[in-house]
């Protein structure tokens, strides 16, 4: 299972429960465009398959009494064509030598359109240039062009055609395959494969190569179609199938001089193509929406543009506490995934006053980012929904809001700072046109007016010569500044409460440094609470004033930050401060937590941290733990807390 | 124990593109290493820090193999470890391995973790299938993994136990070097512990040398006899950890210390935001460091300091022109005050 540190955690855990995910077959039939492509292509290809058993006259056999009959005559149901041969018969036996070109043509193509592709990827350097230069020659010529000139050149027939078509179908193998070996082959598994004594044609067909097929198989799919209608194309010029053999494109061409005395005989085998390549188009695409590992994270549908909130009881008359801007109780947010529940928040309180910085901290998977997300219904439905709680913004509760005024406050009471700047900023737009863009959402400004915001925002964030990095892409600019501007963005609409997920956590410590303390000085300038999320009690030390522990969904310790560090109450938190090295501390023994957080699909009745607590008993395992405060301002969940003992930190 | 290095690299350089166009203009290049001369001793754990891009992770190829550096001499374990490397990795694979730094990325995902831990005992030591075997259950136990793992799928696994299975592949083949590229930056604090205290364990079981890369200094402090701090490419102070943090010498290093977040510290001391790096492609002549420097002088400017010991300090080296003091400017200063 991957422990991966973004919010849809929980999506991405289930993934050992097999059943809960569906397989490809039931995803392919989830399409019903794809099935009825299927439907409709299986039964072409079985009867073209049967064509020597079919009870159907010769194709070819002529007979020049019985010429040009009409569809639905006697003995021919589908009439005869101007030698008189069965329509029928020949079509039947036409689709079948059709097909066998276009599946022959295409997998000529992709054996070594891929072969190239792999190995100009994988190669890199001189290789690729040459072999690219090479592909980018054949593709300079119109398509068509080409096909005929290799036909030209090689005579007319159908097995040339063939080697036309699969040719000039190439260089697309090679160019979608290469950009994907390319990106293989500097993943580190590359690397470790050359280091673990493998040579590269080992590691280029044994590991590079199953990783691309899925890749393979979708671009087979979506030009076999073109494929076979190219086939028919030179058949159609007479370049392909020679008389007498039937295949769809010599039919049609054989037709289009009596098109006008006899349409039936062009019509059928016109009709029969656009079936043919039509069903398999429609198949084509939905083999890639499978396969396309985007959409195989469970969920069959599109997330819809805010969290489902389907509150069990909806609390009566909530108050928000004297002071805060943002006043969060009892969050649960739960994520459903086919039949297991997962209870990625399992009610936590947040509230943020004026200027105020809470830090929420916790191993990844605990829940954070998710806490975090759910205020504005940032957390993707399916699989994730709302089950409880109220989320009061100056007295509003976000959860029971319109979708239109929760779109309105999204950045201009509320907004988000990212870990990854990049997922954040668009890389084709210059850093001024987003920040425009970000403001123009909110306030009804001019252009001018705008871009002069934008640029106060800019030095806002302590960007040198603002002006003039409006200009830059997103890829002109540092680490830093990048997050600097998504601070910026943040701040476009005068935001009260900034959402801060794990901001520096992709920064160089020197960087980090300023960010933090930019975002420190915001708070008090601006007057704006900060919910920062992190892993790091340094980083929570240097900017929040409160802290909130988080184990498996819920805050198991809350206080002020350096009273929680001084003296933690409950076990995991004491262990979480003793795993961490500190600096200037190097003969600190790390003192791991041993096991692993439980999923939130499986909780335990008791304490969640049970299995893992150095100070566990029969109670603990008893039933549900409360929240309790121990002191003022500090709460904990822990029966046999740590208090009152002595820490040797 | 021999007192020669295990590990000798003497002005190794690695400049990525350069070289002339098809019509004979220069083109720019960038010195990802510049200069960089470093000896790890058989059986230390060497530390090496600094920001992202200053290079850290091309010495690390360089020292195992996978990419050639256009100048300089490495060294290993008395043999030209370039030339081996060019001729055939296999031989230097055997006695240098590398650690990744994403544990998940670095495992193929279409291959069980049997498959990964055996491609090394069948390609570089050549055994057969029963010594495999054997050799997979000690793998799975050196690095405390449960042996059903064996025929599991990378994605079912958490990122520490993937990076534990990253480390029983290094492991696989019995090196005596071991370069691990920030092998515990992509896991979380917990996991990075229980890491942390592995590395160690069979450091000591199998007297392993390291080469350990990190941007994270108290993960270096904690793990490193010595540390090599680079910037822009090049070493700007070496030497034994406790002296290096304890009382640096290069403003660099004094900045990093200070910028470090630790517990209970509550105020960073962050520089202005004007500090960018310089431009790679087009190097200033002097200290690559002056534009952030507090402490530079025109002198800085127009030469490059070179790597000198502190007088009375052999093993304490700094690259600048007006270091800090030594021991007790710097006493103190980078513990946090809680
Ligand atoms: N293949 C390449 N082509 C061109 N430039 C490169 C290449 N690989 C690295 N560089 C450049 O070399 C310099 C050092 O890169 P390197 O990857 O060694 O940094 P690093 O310290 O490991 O950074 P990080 O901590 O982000 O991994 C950077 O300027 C980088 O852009
Ligand atoms: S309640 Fe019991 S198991 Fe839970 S943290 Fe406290 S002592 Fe440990
Ligand atoms: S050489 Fe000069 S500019 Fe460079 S670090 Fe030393 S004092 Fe600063
Ligand atoms: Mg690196």
């Amino acid at each position: 299972m991957a422990e991966a540190s973004t919010a849809p955690a929980p999506a991405v855990r289930p993934a050992k429960h097999r059943s809960s995910r569906p397989d490809s077959l039931r995803l392919l039939f989830n399409n019903k465009l794809a099935t009825a492509g299927l439907l409709v292509f299986a039964l072409i290809v079985v009867t073209a398959l049967l064509a020597p058993v079919l009870p159907l006259p010769d194709p070819d056999v002529t007979a020049p009494a019985d010429r040009l009959m009409r569809p639905l005559s006697e003995g021919h149901l589908l009439g005869t064509d101007a030698l008189g041969r069965d329509i029928l018969s020949r079509l039947v036996w036409g689709s079948r030598v059709s097909l066998a070109v276009g599946v022959s043509a295409t997998l000529i193509a992709a054996f070594f359109g891929s072969l190239i592709g792999l190995v100009a990827g994988y190669a890199g350097g001189r290789v690729d240039t040459l072999l690219m230069r090479g592909i980018d020659m054949v593709m300079a010529f119109p398509y068509i062009l080409l096909a005929l000139a290799i036909v030209a050149v090689l005579g007319p027939g159908l097995l040339n055609a063939l080697y036309a078509i699969a040719v000039v179908n190439i260089p697309f193998f090679a160019r979608n395959i290469r950009g994907i070996a390319l990106g293989l082959s500097r993943r580190e598994f590359v690397d470790a494969a050359r280091l673990s004594g493998k040579s590269h044609a080992q590691i280029l067909f044994i590991e590079v190569l199953p990783n691309v097929l899925p890749v393979i198989i979708i671009t087979m799919s979506t030009t076999v179609g073109w494929m076979i209608l190219e086939t028919a194309g030179l058949s159609f010029l007479g370049l392909g199938a020679q008389p007498p053999q039937a295949d769809l494109g010599s039919m049609l061409g054989d037709g289009r001089k009596i098109l006008f005395t006899a349409p039936h005989v062009s019509i059928i085998p016109g009709v029969m193509i656009f079936i043919l390549v039509m069903s398999i188009n429609l198949l084509g695409d939905g083999v890639r929406d499978v396969l396309d590992p985007r959409l195989k994270s469970g969920a069959l549908t599109r997330p819809v543009a805010r969290t489902a909130v389907e509150r069990r009881q909806v609390p009566e008359g909530a108050t928000p506490a004297p002071g805060a801007v943002l006043d969060v109780q009892g969050l649960r947010t739960e994520f459903h995934i086919g039949s297991q529940v997962f209870r990625a928040v399992g009610g936590v309180d947040m509230r943020i006053g004026k200027g105020e910085c809470l830090g929420i901290v916790g191993e990844s998977g605990s829940g954070k980012s998710v806490a975090a997300m759910s205020i504005m219904g940032l957390v993707p439905t399916p699989p994730g929904r709302i089950t409880g709680g109220v989320a009061l913004f100056d007295g509003e509760d976000l959860f029971s809001v319109s979708d239109e005024r929760v779109r309105q406050l999204r950045g201009l009471a509320v907004s988000h700072v990212f870990q990854d700047p990049l997922s954040t900023l668009h890389p084709l737009f210059t850093v001024g046109e987003q920040l425009v863009e970000a403001i123009e959402a909110h306030q009804p400004l001019s252009r001018s007016q705008a871009r002069e915001k934008a640029a106060e925002l800019l030095s806002l964030v302590r960007i040198p010569n603002p002006v003039e990095r409006l200009k830059a892409y997103p890829h002109e600019l540092s680490g830093g500044m990048r997050q600097r501007v998504c601070i910026a963005m943040a701040l476009a609409g005068e935001a009260r409460v900034i959402i801060a997920d794990e901001p520096t956590t992709a920064l160089d410590v020197t960087v980090q440094a300023q960010v933090l303390s930019l975002l420190d000085t915001l708070r008090k300038e601006r007057n704006a609470g900060i919910l920062f999320i992190t892993h790091d009690f340094g980083v929570v030390s240097a900017i929040c004033d409160r802290v909130a522990v988080m184990y498996a969904g819920q805050f198991v310790e809350t206080g002020e930050t350096g009273e929680i560090l001084r003296a933690p109450a409950h076990p995991y938190t004491a262990k979480l401060i003793d795993c961490v090295p500190v600096l200037g501390e190097p003969d600190r023994r790390l003192d791991a937590i041993e096991g692993r957080p439980p999923v939130v699909n499986d909780l335990p009745v008791g304490c969640a941290f049970a299995a893992r607590c150095p100070r566990a008993e029969d109670d603990c395992r008893a039933g549900p733990i409360a929240l309790t405060e121990f002191a003022p301002g500090r709460q904990v969940r822990c029966i046999h807390p740590l208090i009152g003992e002595t820490q040797n930190v | 124990m021999s007192d020669a290095p295990l590990l000798s690299i003497d002005g190794a350089e690695r400049v990525f593109g350069g070289g002339r166009t098809l019509f004979g203009r220069t083109r720019p290049g960038v010195h990802a290493v510049q200069d960089v001369s470093i000896d790890v001793r058989r059986g230390e754990t060497l530390g090496v820090v600094g920001e992202s891009g200053c290079g850290k992770s091309t010495l690390a190829r360089l020292i195992v193999g996978l990419d050639a550096p256009t100048g300089g001499r490495i060294v290993f374990d008395g043999r030209d470890l370039v030339a081996e490397a060019g001729r055939d990795l296999r031989r230097l694979a055997r006695e240098v391995q590398y650690v990744f730094q994403d544990p998940v990325a670095s495992l193929n995902p279409r291959k069980t973790i049997r498959t990964i831990l055996e491609a090394p005992l069948i390609h570089l030591l050549g055994l057969d299938r029963k010594a495999r075997a054997g050799r997979l259950a000690e793998l799975m136990e050196a690095v405390n993994l449960a042996p059903e793992f064996l025929d599991r799928y990378p994605h079912e696994f958490s990122g520490g136990q993937a990076q534990r299975i990253g480390i029983a592949r290094a492991l696989a083949a019995d090196p005596k070097l071991i370069v691990l590229d920030e092998p515990v930056s992509a896991l979380d604090v917990s996991v990075q512990a229980q890491v942390l205290n592995i590395l160690d364990d069979l450091k000591q079981r199998f007297g392993l040398t390291y080469v350990f890369i990190s941007h994270d200094l108290s993960v270096v402090e904690s793990v490193s006899d010595r540390v090599a701090v680079m910037y822009f490419g090049r070493i700007v102070e070496i030497g034994p950890v406790r002296t290096v943090f304890g009382a640096p010498r290069h403003p660099y290093t004094h900045l990093l210390l200070q910028s470090a977040p630790a517990p209970g510290r509550r105020s960073l001391v962050s520089e202005d935001a004007n500090t960018e790096l310089p431009d790679p492609y087009n190097p200033p002549p002097g200290c690559a460091f002056h534009a952030r420097c507090p402490r530079g002088t025109d002198l800085c400017k127009e030469r490059q300091p070179v790597l000198e010991s502190a007088p009375g300090e052999d093993g304490h080296k700094a690259a600048c022109f007006h270091p800090h003091a030594g021991r007790e400017a710097g006493k103190g200063e980078h513990v946090g005050q809680g």
